[in-house]
């Protein structure tokens, strides 16, 4: 029976469960540093501090904003703020 | 000035401590003044894996608390004089270290010590923060398995964004992959990740392979670090680590299989 394994074996082996594995790696790895970098540490503290402002002034709900730090081509990064405002919660 | 290096790897159970005392007292066996600190605070294994837990009198946390002086706290290895242990305490107190207080013990260690080897714990918490904060150079320890390769990578993401290199904007630590547990037979038969595709993920520069071997469980059943098993396959490659570390170029070993001669292959066995 070992003969016959030996010239089977080749055969049966074509995705094995390493490749498997290093194919889930790549991506979820891949993932995780993109959300690192794109995630400074500060970008919790700096979101609830620019609500904290906004809502001294405006009425904003967690779900009508947005906040995005996005690194562009070369050293340019881009913060970008997407609040909704809805016109019956302006103050004025 | 002494090299900080810090052996750490996210998930638990790789091999950190087994690397740590392996790698500790071969870099003293070649002459170099070593001090190996155990920043697992509250679960001190070290001192153990090196065979000195019953000569602790005082620990890291004694050192900074000021109980004690460092070289009251500091054990002399039996086997080499220029290397010395610097325990963990047994207490829980976790929040005995900062980035002061350790910064004062390492500074005072390095001017004395060629290397300071920091063996860090399990996890992402503040003791392994502290860890690696005044690394130098890191030994990022992995078996060749899914779950410990991703961990190594989110410690890669720690050593670049929270170490004091990085805060400082100096040049970053050296980074160092140390492969353990590998079997080049599973690896084979296409049931382990290659080295080749732990360092495609990874991307950082290979430093060792150690392959599985039943040494290394003899050597902490002894207390007597891996490295002094000279006839094993794990002590040897323990030793090219060592000397790779110390600048010199050498193969890597222990990659493939031994070959099964052809009648085992026909009949089995």
């Amino acid at each position: 029976m070992a003969l016959l394994d030996y010239f089977t074996r080749k055969k049966e082996k074509q995705v094995t469960t390493a490749s498997k594995a290093k194919e889930r790696l790549q991506i979820i790895v891949a993932h995780e540093r993109n959300s690192r970098n794109k995630q400074p540490d500060y970008l919790p503290q700096l979101t609830q501090d620019i609500l904290q402002v906004l809502r001294k002034y405006i009425k904003v709900s967690d779900e009508s904003f947005s906040i995005n730090l996005d690194k562009k081509e070369g050293d340019l990064n881009v913060l970008e703020l997407n609040i909704e405002l809805h016109d019956e919660n302006n103050s004025n | 000035m002494a090299r900080v290096i810090v052996v750490t790897s996210g998930k638990g159970g790789v091999g950190k401590t087994t690397s740590s005392a392996a790698i500790g007292l071969g870099l003293a066996l070649k002459g170099n003044k070593v001090v190996l600190i155990d920043f697992d605070i509250g679960l001190r294994n070290l001192d153990l894996i090196m065979g000195c837990e019953r000569r602790v009198v005082y620990d890291f946390v004694n050192v900074i608390n000021g109980e004690a002086t460092l070289n009251q706290a500091l054990i002399k290895d039996k086997r080499v004089s220029s290397l010395s242990i610097l325990p963990a305490s047994q207490t829980r107190d976790k929040d005995a270290l900062n980035k002061e207080n350790v910064g004062k013990v390492l500074e005072d260690l390095g001017k004395i010590y060629d290397f300071i080897v920091c063996d860090s714990p399990a996890g992402i918490e503040a003791g392994a923060m502290m860890a690696l904060y005044y690394a130098d150079e890191a030994i990022v320890t992995t078996n060749p398995e899914v779950s410990s390769v991703r961990d190594s990578d989110r410690i890669l993401g720690m050593l670049a964004s929270r170490s004091r290199r990085a805060e400082l904007g100096l040049e970053p630590i050296k980074e160092h992959l140390l492969l353990t547990r590998y079997s080049p037979k599973r690896v084979e038969e296409g049931e382990m990740l290659s080295v080749e595709d732990v360092e495609d993920i990874l991307s950082i520069p290979l430093l060792g392979v150690i392959p599985e071997s039943q040494a290394v469980l003899k050597a902490s059943n002894a207390g007597e670090p891996v490295i002094l098993d000279t006839m094993s396959d794990a002590g040897k490659a323990y030793q090219d680590v060592v000397d790779r570390l110390l600048g010199e170029t050498i193969d890597f070993r222990f990659l493939v299989a031994e070959k099964k001669g052809i009648f085992s292959r026909m009949f089995g066995g």
